[in-house]
């Protein structure tokens, strides 16, 4: 089992979770996170001038899948979340050593 | 004379509106500060509601409109509200309860006091404010009062025209504020360029839509009558606000993009520069003062900015120029035809009342900022006026009132 979190912009979650949904995964978690990479910040104006946001709001999405999906759950979100300007974001993907499904209590690759 | 019913109605309706101004400027401000520090920002405009309505009536009252001292204060006769009562005052407002005009001008101290904690936010101690406030209330407000609206003030007898407090409120709260922001120093990392993202534009917006509703009761409520001098300033009032809102949406949008948060404060500048002209202008003179205020406004926000001067909501380049620049204007663009109370001005070809006007502009600029200057320096050596460096990193609103915003993180 492997975990997917990706790091998206915020108007890419429609066409990152009709993907997903395309490819078979429904469940999946969000959540509003602020971060940079190297698009560094963004100007926004003050009264007079404007000052500098280092960290900008992007949202995290995570998913946990079989091993050998995750070739095909990364590409789904890739091209998702791909506009190919700086601040596409980032996908990483790690191990997992177990599930549970809270429900049933089945657990491993039977909870995902 | 004999009270007037409709008169009182408005006079007290007034002092209601201008009330609302004071929570319009708490949340203006509160806006505009980081979210660990909106409650405290609150509270300083809300605690003036408290703290100077109770001295207002024991003591501020008498100081500012009592039986005049010299042309500079107001004796103690009107202590405690002694002598003011149900019939009119025989010296002020004629044809309304003594008491109307008193706690109408009431709201007026309380808003002053509000105004010039824009330039303090996110770092003074609470307590020091309060103290502050107090004194600054008793030893800058009263007297400059007494001097431009008191029967006998310096000013008043030179023939220095303010309708509604373009030098009572407004330079004076300004200017005051500047000279408090300088001794206080600038907030931690202001230095360095940290920003200092404003929390909640759409409660700016909410506090400027309170100010400019309430800002009809400050001016046109400053005719003390409610015929056609009333109507004629509260026109004037709103032709200044939009003028110099839409102005300053422009001038945003030349530079960058159009918004809402220079578009509120645009609105705010234009409604402090028509203050003082309120009722000696033709309305529609509002528009040209409306303008300039933008105009004025806009650069001296930028030009404190580049000083690096922590004035953190400029309250002098709003309230301090805005109201200079009106004071001016009035010795511009008044009319005697408009008021007879008032005079003509510069477009009528009376110069000396625009030289009138510089002088009013000048006496309340340098004794504004030379007395609270030194309540300042006095605060700072004995109670202190900063909050400690690990205070000012959690927020004010933990450090100093022990409640946050926005709690509830856990559902």
């Amino acid at each position: 089992m492997k975990k997917i979190e990706a790091i998206i912009r915020e108007e890419k979650l429609e066409p990152v979770r009709k993907a997903l949904e395309d490819n078979g995964y429904f469940g999946m978690t969000i959540s509003e996170v602020s971060g940079r990479g190297r698009q560094k910040g963004i100007p926004l104006q003050w009264r007079v001038g404007e000052y500098r946001v280092d960290f900008l709001p992007k949202i995290k999405v995570e998913v946990v899948v079989l091993d050998d999906d995750v070739p095909r759950t990364v590409h789904a979100i890739a091209t998702g979340a791909r506009t190919g300007e700086m601040g596409d974001g980032k996908i990483f993907v790690l191990p997992v050593e177990n599930a549970v499904r809270v429900r049933t209590g089945e657990a491993g690759e039977k909870a995902i | 004379m004999s009270i007037s019913s409709g008169d009182t109605a408005w006079i007290l309706i007034s002092s209601a509106l201008v009330m609302l101004m004071t929570p319009g400027v708490a949340l203006f401000y509160g806006g505009m500060v980081r979210r660990k520090n909106v409650l405290s920002t609150l509270m300083m405009s809300f605690a003036a509601l408290g703290l100077v309505g109770l001295l207002w009536i024991l003591f501020g009252y008498s100081l500012s409109f009592g039986t005049d001292t010299g042309g500079l204060i107001g004796r103690l006769d009107f202590i405690g509200l002694r002598g003011v009562g149900q019939e009119p005052s025989p010296v002020y407002a004629s044809t309304v309860p003594h008491l109307a005009f008193m706690v109408f001008q009431g709201m007026f101290a309380i808003i002053t006091v509000a105004l010039i904690t824009g330039a303090v936010v996110e770092r003074i101690k609470f307590g020091s404010l309060l103290l502050f406030s107090a004194l600054w209330l008793t030893f800058v407000y009263a007297p400059v009062a007494h001097w431009v609206w008191g029967d006998g003030g310096w000013l008043a007898e030179l023939g220095a025209l303010d309708f509604a407090g373009g030098t009572v409120v407004h330079i004076c709260a300004g200017v005051s504020a500047l000279a408090l922001a300088l001794v206080l120093g600038p907030r931690k990392g202001f230095r360095d360029g940290q920003p200092m993202e404003p929390h909640s534009i759409p409660m700016v917006m909410l506090g400027a839509g309170l100010l400019w509703f309430g800002w009809f009761g400050f001016n046109a409520g400053s005719a003390l009558t409610s015929g056609g001098l009333a109507a004629s300033a509260f026109v004037a009032t709103n032709a200044s606000a939009a003028a110099a809102a839409f102005t300053w949406m422009v001038l945003d949008w030349i530079y960058r993009r159009p918004t809402l948060l220079g578009t509120a404060t645009g609105a705010v500048a234009g409604l402090v520069a028509i203050t003082p002209a309120a009722g000696f202008v033709s309305p529609v003179m509002g528009i040209p003062i409306g303008i300039g205020a933008a105009a004025v406004c806009y650069y001296c926000m930028l030009f404190r900015m580049r000083r690096r001067i922590d004035e953190s909501l400029d309250v002098w380049a709003v309230h301090g120029m805005g109201g200079t620049w009106g004071a001016i204007a009035t010795g511009i663009f008044a009319s005697a035809a408009v008021n007879s109370a008032g005079a003509d001005g510069l477009l009528m070809g009376n110069v000396l009342q625009f030289g009138k006007q510089i002088v009013g502009v000048a006496a309340v600029w340098l004794f504004a900022f030379g007395a609270t200057w030194v309540l300042a320096k006095f605060l700072e050596v004995t109670l202190g006026l900063r909050v400690s460096s690990m205070e000012e990193t959690v927020g004010l609103d933990i450090a100093q009132h022990g409640e946050r915003a926005y709690g509830g993180a856990l559902r």
